[in-house]
């Protein structure tokens, strides 16, 4: 298993070193993976577009956070809802359903215009990211869950409100938090296309600035740290899945 | 008072936009205090017969009446015990038993001592803080027990309570219900497809034909029961051994197996 992944990232590696040493590609526009390295390792300590990498990468941290955070704080207790009521479902599904395949990226013009260069433009599109699939498992998770449970806690004489919260919630919890982590993915995607109307620092305007600087290193640095921090972001919400199926004595 | 009253009750169930007769013509009552089991073939309709004195169904015709109300929807006077026991998985033994309690808005200190009371009667102590998951089969359904008998509830519905246990777990769940209803009787619909287990723990068995079920039969159990005095016998294979058990046990069977057979036609 480890020797296999290890071939293919060489493998990878080559080919990459392959193509830019070759000459066949001007070594402008496809630097080799050493150049990138240097590149990388050396906008840690150094400024470039105003800021260290780790810098940008925190003000692209901050305005994802927000944005995945409001996707969250919205999606999931509408999804249960729309899972327990069926006229919301009935009356909220058509709009969702016809908003939900539009790119976030298409809504950089919107976002644009309505929040100019502040930080409602990103947040509003990494939202657009990370919103459905908040929404979607929240939602299932409601609708499917083992209506034993649902029966149990109606003839213990439990209400609306608290069989959503203490019945509906939990029972559906494993769902919500796969949905997180599918939506806290997408919107960490949706970040560069976020950043393409910021002014002042992140990730998405550093590669924004090398593009035009033509330090393409600069762009590969910035798309590796995406790379990364996704990485980091996916393990750490799989940790928490995992701990919560563990209580649950599922896994 | 709180019987149970199935007055001339029918359900029909649609599938593929056409409509099949699950009950017909099912009239039964089951006395205040009374312990009555429904048997039958599977299939036939009992569990639906429970699910419609839970509230959790409606009838398509007559009327399901407890306590004198027709059943209108789920609540707390008829407490279900189900088959697959539907504990909490993310609340804790005691946590369980109490959630029904908190509904009802009741102190904390007079929950915490009927959740105890309960604990101890159904032989739960040093479990209070286990989840479903670590308990074994028996001991959820008596959590599951346990959450039903802690709400007082006039009229306990039983759904294959002891259906997915192992033989002996079964046992000894049956001699604590028996243990139970003597120092707490309740008025009790049982649903079983064990003959031996209905014969057993039932004032009256109500046999059910196969689908569309109806009351084919009704035994009255407790009077011989009285009569033979099983209550000398504290373990079930003394009670299953007697002649007078037999004889109903063999009675049941015999009717049941004239509607499997009839089934196979």
């Amino acid at each position: 298993m480890f020797l296999l992944g290890a071939a293919g990232l060489l493998g990878f590696l080559g080919l990459w070193w392959g193509l830019s040493a070759s000459g066949l590609v001007a070594k402008q526009f496809l630097p080799t993976p050493l150049e990138v390295l240097a590149r990388t390792l050396y906008l840690l300590t150094e400024p470039f577009a105003g800021a260290t990498l780790p810098e940008h990468l925190a003000r692209s941290f901050e305005r994802y956070a927000y944005g995945f955070m409001l996707a969250a704080a919205v999606g999931v207790p509408l999804g249960l809802l729309m899972g327990w009521f069926r006229w919301l479902d009935d009356m909220v599904t058509p709009v969702f359903d016809g908003l939900r395949f539009i790119a976030p990226i298409a809504w950089v013009p919107f976002a644009a215009l309505w929040f100019g260069t502040g930080i409602g433009g990103p947040i509003m599109i990494i939202f657009s990211g990370a919103f459905p699939p908040c929404l979607i498992n929240a939602y299932r998770g409601a609708r499917f869950v083992d209506r034993t449970y649902i029966e149990a806690a109606q003839m213990l004489g439990t209400g609306n409100l608290r069989t959503i919260l203490q019945v509906l919630l939990p029972a559906s919890f494993p769902s919500i938090v796969a949905g997180l982590r599918i939506g806290a993915g997408l919107g960490w995607q949706s970040l560069v296309g976020a950043e393409l109307i910021v002014a002042s620092a992140g990730v998405g305007y550093l590669m924004v600035q090398g593009q035009s600087n033509i330090s393409t290193p600069t762009v590969m640095a910035g798309m590796i740290a995406i790379g990364l921090v996704g990485l980091l972001i996916d393990v750490a919400l799989r940790q928490v899945e995992a701990f919560v199926r563990r209580r649950r004595g599922l896994a | 008072m709180s019987a149970i009253v199935f007055d001339n009750v029918g359900r029909r169930f649609e599938r593929n936009g056409q409509s099949f007769p699950a009950l017909e013509e099912v009239s039964l009552t089951v006395a205040d205090k009374e312990f009555v089991a429904l048997v039958g073939p599977s299939g036939c309709g009992k569990t639906t017969c429970l699910r419609m004195a839970a509230g959790f169904e409606m009838p398509s015709s007559g009327r399901v009446l407890v306590g004198g109300v027709p059943v209108h929807g789920p609540g707390p006077d008829r407490a279900v015990v189900f088959q697959q026991f539907a504990l909490f998985p993310w609340k804790n033994v005691t946590d369980n038993i109490a959630f029904g309690l908190r509904n009802k808005g009741m102190l904390a200190a007079e929950r915490q001592d009927r959740v105890a009371g309960i604990i101890k009667l159904m032989g739960l102590e040093g479990y209070e803080t286990a989840f479903p998951h670590q308990l074994s089969g028996g001991m959820q359904q008596r959590v599951a027990i346990a959450r039903a008998y802690v709400l007082e509830p006039e009229v306990l519905l039983m759904d294959e309570p002891f259906g997915a246990l192992d033989a002996q777990t079964r046992i000894v769940m049956q001699e604590e219900l028996v243990r139970i209803a003597r120092i707490n009787p309740r008025t009790v619909l049982f649903i079983t497809h064990a003959v031996e287990e209905a014969v057993y723990l039932a004032d009256r068995v109500a046999v059910m034909t196969r689908r569309p079920g109806r009351i084919k039969e009704i035994l009255d159990v407790r009077s011989v029961r009285e009569a033979e005095d099983w209550h000398r016998h504290t373990r079930v294979e003394d009670v299953m051994d007697l002649e007078s058990f037999v004889h109903l046990r063999t009675h049941i069977w015999r009717s049941l197996r004239e509607e499997k057979v009839d089934a196979e036609h």
